[in-house]
Formats: C-alpha cells, structure tokens, sequence
C-alpha cells in the first residue's frame, strides 16, 4: 500500500482553514443583506415581471393569451418577494458578494478535501474529520447549485453559517491525521454509500431550514404582523416555502433510500447480514422512517402545512443525531469515527 | 396544495358516526380506520420512534452478554426493561404489532388503489367540463377569420400535439359546434407508487424467509485447522425456525496461513490495515481443492452460504506437563483480543493432567512492557515480545458434569489456587520458548510458539436475493412517482359568428405539481406555433 502523503495533508488543512476565513467573508456579506432589507423601500411600483407567464401574446394570425387560476397570485403590495421566489427590481450587492466569495470559498474548500483525499489516496471520507468537512463542502456546494433553480439567497447565512460550524467542528472536536483506512471500510462501498448519505444530509441542510423560515412565517402571518416587516422580509411566503421544501426532500428522500440499500448491501459483504439493528442502522432507519412520514403527511388531510414542516425539521434533528451522536457516543459495529 | 386520500379511506370521522353499526358494521368501520391515511402515518411515526430504545439498551440478538452484565448493574431498572422488551426491541410484542398493523394497512390500502388504478388504465380521459376557466391553468387563444382551422381540424390538431406529448387523449363532442379532446399523462406516477408499496411487502416477506429457512454459525479457525460444514462443527449455531439441516451444503475449508498489517505511520500506529487469511476450500468433499483468498468484505461462497471474516486473534502454542510427567494439553489456545493492541485474556484448561487437572487464566500481550511498577502492558499489536501472564489452579475444572461450558471461561471458586500475584510463588510470566515449573510438583508450561486465527460467520440466508429484488423496485418505484407528475389537459374549440376560430384550454394536477404553469405554457406554445406555421403556408398555397 502506499504510504500517506503527509505534505499534502499539511496543504489540505491550510485549505479548509483559507476556505473558513473566506465563508466567514461570505457569512458577513449575507447577514448585512438581511439587516439592509429591513429598511430598504420597493423599487417604483412597477408590475411584477413573471418571466415565464410573459409567454402569451399576439404572433401572426393566432391571439394568445394563458393565466393562472385564481388564488395564485396573491402578492402583498409591498412585498418584494413573490410566491415563485422571484425578486421584484430590489437591489441586493451584498448578497451578491455573499454569493461571489461563497463561489471562491467553495473552491478553495473543494481543493482542501481533494488533497486531503490525494494524501491518503482514497476518497476522503473515512472518519469523522472526513465526513465533516466533505459534508461542509455539499452543503455549501448544493446551495449554491440551488441558487440556480431559485433565489435562496435569503439562506446566506444560516448555509455559510453552518458550514463555518462544521469546518470549526472537524477541526477542533474531531482533528484526525491523514491515515489509511481500516480494513473494514476498504470497500467501493465506502464511495457509493458514504457520498450518497452525505449528499442528502446536505440537502435535508437546506429542508431544514426552509422548513423553519416557514414555521417563522407562518407565525409572523397568524400574529398580523405585516410579511414585509422585519429580518424575514426577504424570506417568501410560508407555501412557496413549503412547496420548495417538499420538492428537495423528494429528492433528499430518494438518495436516503438508496443510502440505506447501499449501507444494507455493504453490511451483507462485511458481516454477513444486510440488517441487524446495529445502532447507525437504527437510526438510518429511523430517518428514513420520519422523512417516509413526512412525503405522507404532506398528501393527508391536515398534516400538510405546519405539522409537515415540523416531521421535516425533526428528520433533520435525527440526521445530525445520527452523525454527531450515534457516530460518536454509541458503541456498535460502525465504530470507526476516528476519535 | 392537493389532497390526495385512498379511496378506501373515503370516509373520515364524521361520516362514520351513523346510528347503530351492528358488527358487521362495526368491522367495516375498523378497516376503514385502519386503512385510512392518516392511520398509516401516525403507525409510520409510531414505527420511528418504537425503533429509538433498541439504539439506546443492549440488545440481546447482537450482544446477549452486555444485556446480562447490563441487567447485573441495574438490579433496579434491569429487570423492568427486560419485562417490556427493552432488550429484545426488535422481536418485541410491540415492535412487531406497530409493524404488522402497518403492513396489513398497507395491504388494505395497496389492493383497493391496484384495482382503481387497473380501471384507470384502461379507461379513457374524463369528459371536458363544462368551464375551463375554473382550472389552475387556464388560457384562450383565437385565430383570425379566414384561415382554413374549423373548429374540429383544431381539436385534432391539439390531440396529435397533445400526444406528441405523451398525452392519452379522447376526442369528443365531435361534429358538434363546441368539440372538444380530454388528455392524460402520468399514470406512471400512481403506477410507481403501487410498486413502491407493494416492494416493500417483498422485502418483509423475503426477511421473513430468511429468518425461517436460513442459519447463522460461528466458528473460530487457527492457522493449520480446517471446518467442515456440519452442525456438530460450528463453536455455535443458530437456525432458522423452519431450518432444514439439509440446507448445510458440504464445503470445507482450512486456514493456511493468516497475514495482518499494521499501520506504521506515526499518525496512525498500529491501526490494522490489512487482514488477508489464505484458505484451501472444497465445495464439496469430491470437489477438487482450490486456494481462496478471504479478506474483510470479500467473503467466500459456497453456492448460497458464505463465509465472512469477523475477528481475528492470536492463539500462543502451550505444552501443560502434569505432576506425572506426561503431556496434558499440546497445541495452539486462542486469545481473545480485548483493545486494538490486541492485549488479549487466555484461558488454558488441561484436563487430562494427572494427579490433579489444571487450569490457566491470565493475559497474553504481543509486544509486553514493563512500567515503572513493574506491570507488565501490551504496547504493539504485532508479536515482537509476546508474552503470558497467568495464574494457575488445580484441582476439578467441571468440565465432566455435562454442562456446557465455555472454553474461554473458568470457574475458579471450586479451584485451589497455585499461582497469582498475591501468592508467595507469584504469576507466571513467560516468554518465547520459557518453560515454567508449577509448585509442589504439579507440573510445567511452556510456550511453544505462536499462531494467529480467524473468527468467521458463516451465513445462509435464503431471502437475501428477494430483499434485493424488491429494495431496487421499491427505489425504482419511488424515483418514477416522486419525479412524474400526472396531469389532465381539456381543449375545445368553437366558431365566432365573425369567422374566427375560438380555442380554450385548462390544464389540472393530481398531486403534487409544481411545473403545471410551465407545462401550460409549453403546450400554449406548441398550439400557437403550429396554427401561425398552418396559416403561413395555406397563405402561401392559395394566393
Ligand atoms: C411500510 C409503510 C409505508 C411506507 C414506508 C410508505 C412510504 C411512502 C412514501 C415514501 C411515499 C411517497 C412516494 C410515493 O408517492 O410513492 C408514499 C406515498 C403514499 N402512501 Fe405510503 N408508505 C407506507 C404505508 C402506506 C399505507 C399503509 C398507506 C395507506 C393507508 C399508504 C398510502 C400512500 C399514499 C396514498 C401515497 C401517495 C401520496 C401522494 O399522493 O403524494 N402508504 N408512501
């Protein structure tokens, strides 16, 4: 076997921390853009462009025209976001830097979790520093991917935030030299289901907190008080909130069931049985259980709305359990944590 | 949003509450309950949290020691968590009624949607409503006098569009002055749905077949020793309920030599890194020998059953003398490893020493040190100064009585102890190749040599490929009904008195669907171009 690199490793830490100080940059970025956002008055009233609906009009010799049904448009007047996320002529240059230097901290932190990976030559995922800090990075990097599709901008902080919590978490609670692995994790498993399983939990990220944005809301809308005023002034209305947020954890669902067939198939090579109630398959379990709960509660008769919103957020309490807990704190088979 | 409610599960409450139900009634109204939606999501959530205490107590399957320990520490609490299960969670009374009322609710609520969505299959696209306007998606479009566009030429042409696009469509009102066509797409979406619950009774199903007809045997090989696959062979064995011992297929198998690397890097030291165990095998008796090779995830197979690697250990080689002189016990003794530096405990029984039998109990360390209290302690996993430490005893092991004991277990209280710490002779302490001479005459040990083992499982689970199977439909399924979206789309034209061609279209989701505007626009558009291009070129052709 080729033994580590341990220059390299050296260059991956200063990369992650290079990566923190530049998401710090970012953090900042967004938070002011949302302390601005109080204060700042709608550009003049001009009507809401809706990019795709403007499709209908007069072409040659056939008058078009569409509308969507009753009850969708439901803009406040002063609001500044609309129930498609789309964002009336508000000028934002704070977050738009916070997404630039969030784009730069991305890259720096990718390239800290490739050298760490080229240092031990295998993929760098193996103990909990790993886990950590590639989970900080798919957190970061489906954000951003997110911001694509819709303006999320409004989860600038609380994304670069808990990415900034992780990077510190990896380096302070879980410092792990770069190491070959055990033989027990020395399995192409190791890079489906791992990469799988962190690749949700950083979509759950993004649920969470949409889901909580839509408990605050809806709070904030049942009190009276206008949506417009306040930190939330950004933050849309609580059913495009909720809408958004079941279509990601649709997908997040999806990559959860194939993370607990793939950790299923893994256990069934390494110990001879696909399922045994080891504590990390409990609580995979359990997840995949509550999210299962969630995809119900959204298509039963009062359990849609709030009551989802909070199975959403206690899926995700369960997945950070499992990870910082359960991987931690709890004997069993899957006690390779590094620590 | 959308609510989408089985259609077993029409009735809710409220409609339920009729006078006198009579037992009939009263079943039919429990099976509705139990079917319902609701009643499926609060047994999910009910499912999630009954699963939590089996993370948090022992559990007897995995580790019936740590429960007994467990139970020994807590006199209090124990007894009471055993009472309820608590060890035991996932066999538990409980657990299983949470799971078999979810499943037969599953069943109730999959066969009824089967059926429905079997009629629907074969079906056509309900008849356009009267008002269009009503729908989510709503849009008109007119083409100027003149064209050659009727009004049913457009509503053929908006069904070819329609399924181009993969829409059952359905004309109607034809010939008449409002015709009109009725589109479906999506029945994948509850196609997939029906897949994914029904897989996952297949995957029930198939841990049940496991459970019933496969086994699960220990069994612990030393470098030189073979196993044949026989019941009486395994260190333990635990069959299925409906094991049939001709499920054993006859291979055998024999550890050749055993090779470990330990991580040298001084990070990391002493991690192991590789464990690589060299076996002959032959799948059956009259099978020719082959070599295998058997690592960690890489087990053997046997046509069905295979052999894992799971731990792994050193086995010190003791010759025990009795007082009379002769050989008591010769060969290889596994230790079992109790830390990653594979600072071991031993037990040594020699039960043929004469006068007296003899028993050992101590540690063996790979790489012993001594520290400034003059304790010995393990300090490298690999054997660079192996060493015992024992105590010895004399006198009746127990083991002629008939009750099973463990090898790596001895009841001391019975015995007369010879040597220990606190006794005038001491421990013994030996190194490679030391002898040691017992008191009073009652014998000798040495350490011959060293040997490591294998602990391998060896598995039979009839149920594995069905639980494959169905887990993939099961993802399959899920992946077709959470990415499809169904969707009904009418379209009628009519005449203006002026000559104009009058087209309205309304578009309706079922469940959820977020691009139902975007799809709107799409087919809008695919209309408007086509009539624009019709109309070009019928200009064109009559001047
Ligand atoms: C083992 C237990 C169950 C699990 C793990 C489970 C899981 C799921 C999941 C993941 C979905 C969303 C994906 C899809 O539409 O296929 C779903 C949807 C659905 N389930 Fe289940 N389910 C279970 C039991 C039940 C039962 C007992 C019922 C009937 C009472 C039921 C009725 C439905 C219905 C009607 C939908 C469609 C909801 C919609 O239109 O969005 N499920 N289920």
């Amino acid at each position: 076997m080729t033994p580590v690199n341990e220059t390299l490793g050296q260059y991956s830490e200063l990369f992650m921390l290079l990566a923190a100080l530049t998401y710090t940059v970012s953090f900042i970025a967004f938070a002011a853009d949302l302390v601005r956002a109080r204060k700042v008055t709608t550009a003049p009233a001009e009507p809401a462009q809706e990019p795709e609906l403007a499709a209908a009009g007069t072409m040659g010799t056939v008058q078009w025209t569409h509308g969507s049904g009753a009850g969708k448009a439901n803009d406040h007047k002063d609001a500044v976001v609309d129930d498609s996320m789309g964002y009336k002529a508000l000028r934002r240059p704070a977050a738009r830097i916070g997404v630039a230097v969030g784009i730069l901290g991305l890259v720096v932190h990718a390239a800290g979790v490739v050298t760490r990976g080229m240092a031990a030559h295998r993929v760098p995922w193996g103990n909990m520093y790993e886990f950590t800090t590639t989970g900080a990075m798919l957190v970061m990097a489906v954000f951003l991917t997110a911001l694509l599709f819709r303006d999320l901008r409004f989860l600038g902080t609380f994304i670069t935030g808990l990415v900034l919590v992780m990077l510190m978490a990896g380096a302070i609670a879980f410092p792990t030299p770069v190491a070959q692995l055990i033989p027990a994790l020395q399995s192409y498993w190791l890079i489906i289901h791992v990469s799988v399983a962190v690749l949700s939990a950083a979509i759950f990220t993004l649920t969470f907190a949409l889901s909580v944005l839509q408990l605050a809301k809806t709070r904030q809308e049942k009190r009276g008080k206008p949506r417009t005023a306040g930190l939330l002034r950004l933050v849309p209305s609580p059913v495009s909130l909720e809408q958004l947020a079941y279509r990601l954890n649709a997908i997040g669902f999806i990559l959860w069931t194939f993370t607990l067939m793939a950790g299923a198939i893994w256990a069934e090579a390494a110990w001879g049985r696909y399922w045994g109630w080891d504590t990390k398959e409990v609580w995979t379990f359990v997840i995949w259980v509550v999210y299962a709960g969630y995809l119900h509660a959204r298509a039963t008769r009062g359990w849609d709305g709030t009551r989802a919103a909070w199975l959403s957020i206690i899926g995700y309490l369960c997945v950070i359990f499992n990870f910082a807990v359960v991987n931690v704190y709890f004997p069993g088979l899957h006690s390779y944590s590094g620590l | 949003m959308t609510t989408t409610k089985p259609p077993s599960g029409k009735t809710s409450l409220e409609d339920v509450a009729l006078p006198r139900l009579g037992p009939a009634g009263m079943l039919r109204w429990a099976w509705r309950q139990l079917t319902s939606m609701k009643t499926a999501l609060q047994l999910l959530l009910l499912l999630a949290v009954a699963a939590v205490p089996g993370s948090l107590f022992p559990q007897r399957p995995a580790n019936p020691a740590v429960v007994t320990q467990y139970i020994q520490d807590n006199p209090g609490t124990g007894p009471w968590l055993d009472r309820f299960q608590l060890f035991d969670v996932y066999s538990s009374v409980w657990f299983s009624a949470i799971y078999l009322l979810l499943f037969i609710s599953l069943i109730g609520c999959v066969i009824p949607r089967a059926v429905q969505h079997w009629k629907a299959l074969r079906s056509q696209p309900p008849r356009t409503p009267r008002r269009l306007s009503r729908l989510p998606e709503y849009g008109t479009m007119t083409v100027a006098a003149g064209t050659a566009l009727t009004p049913d030429r457009a509503i053929e042409d908006a069904a070819r569009i329609l399924r181009q696009r993969g829409y059952r469509v359905q004309l109607g009102d034809t010939g008449t002055d409002l015709p009109s066509v009725a589109a479906e797409r999506g029945y994948l979406k509850e196609a997939g749905n029906l897949v994914f619950h029904t897989a996952m009774i297949g995957v029930l199903v198939s841990i049940a077949v496991g459970g019933m007809f496969g086994y699960r045997g220990q069994k612990l090989i030393i470098e030189g020793e073979g196993f044949t696959n026989a019941e009486p062979g395994y260190d333990s064995f635990f069959p299925g309920t409906s094991f049939n011992p001709g499920a054993l297929v006859p291979f055998s198998l024999t550890l050749n030599n055993f090779d470990v690397t330990f991580d040298r890097n001084p990070a990391s030291y002493g991690n192991p890194i590789d464990f690589t165990a060299d076996m002959t095998v032959q799948d059956s008796p009259s099978d020719a020998p082959r070599q295998e090779t058997l690592r960690v995830n890489e087990p053997i197979g046997f046509g069905g059953t295979n052999v894992y690697l799971i731990g792994n250990g050193y086995a010190p080689e003791i010759t025990v003398r009795d007082g009379e002189g002769n050989i008591a016990l010769q060969g290889p003794v596994a230790s079992l490893p109790t830390d990653a530096t594979y600072n071991s405990t031993i037990v040594i029984k020699a039960p043929d020493a004469r006068p007296d039998q003899l028993g050992f109990v101590g540690f063996f360390l790979p790489t012993a040190m001594v520290d400034e209290n003059g304790v010995a302690f393990g300090s490298d996993p690999d054997p660079y100064n192996p060493q015992l430490n024992l105590n010895s005893y004399t006198g009746d092991l127990g083991l002629d009585d008939g009750n099973p004991v463990s090898v790596y277990q001895l009841d001391t209280t019975e015995l007369t102890q010879l040597n220990g710490r606190d006794l005038p002779d001491g421990g013994i302490v030996l190194g490679a190749y030391q002898t040691y001479e017992l008191p009073d005459g009652k014998g000798s040990i040495t350490f011959e040599g060293l040997k490591r083992y294998v602990a391998l499982d060896i598995v039979y689970d009839p149920g594995k490929a069905g639980a494959l199977v169905f887990t993939t439909l099961a993802l399959l399924g899920l992946i077709i009904t959470l990415t499809t979206a169904r969707r009904r789309v009418w379209i009628r034209a009519g005449q203006h008195e002026d000559g104009r061609t009058m087209i309205e279209y309304g578009l309706l989701a079922r469940g959820e669907d977020h691009s139902l505007a975007k799809e709107a626009i799409r087919i809008g558009s695919a209309l408007t171009a086509h009539w624009n291009k019709a109309n070009d070129q019928n200009r064109q052709a009559t001047p």
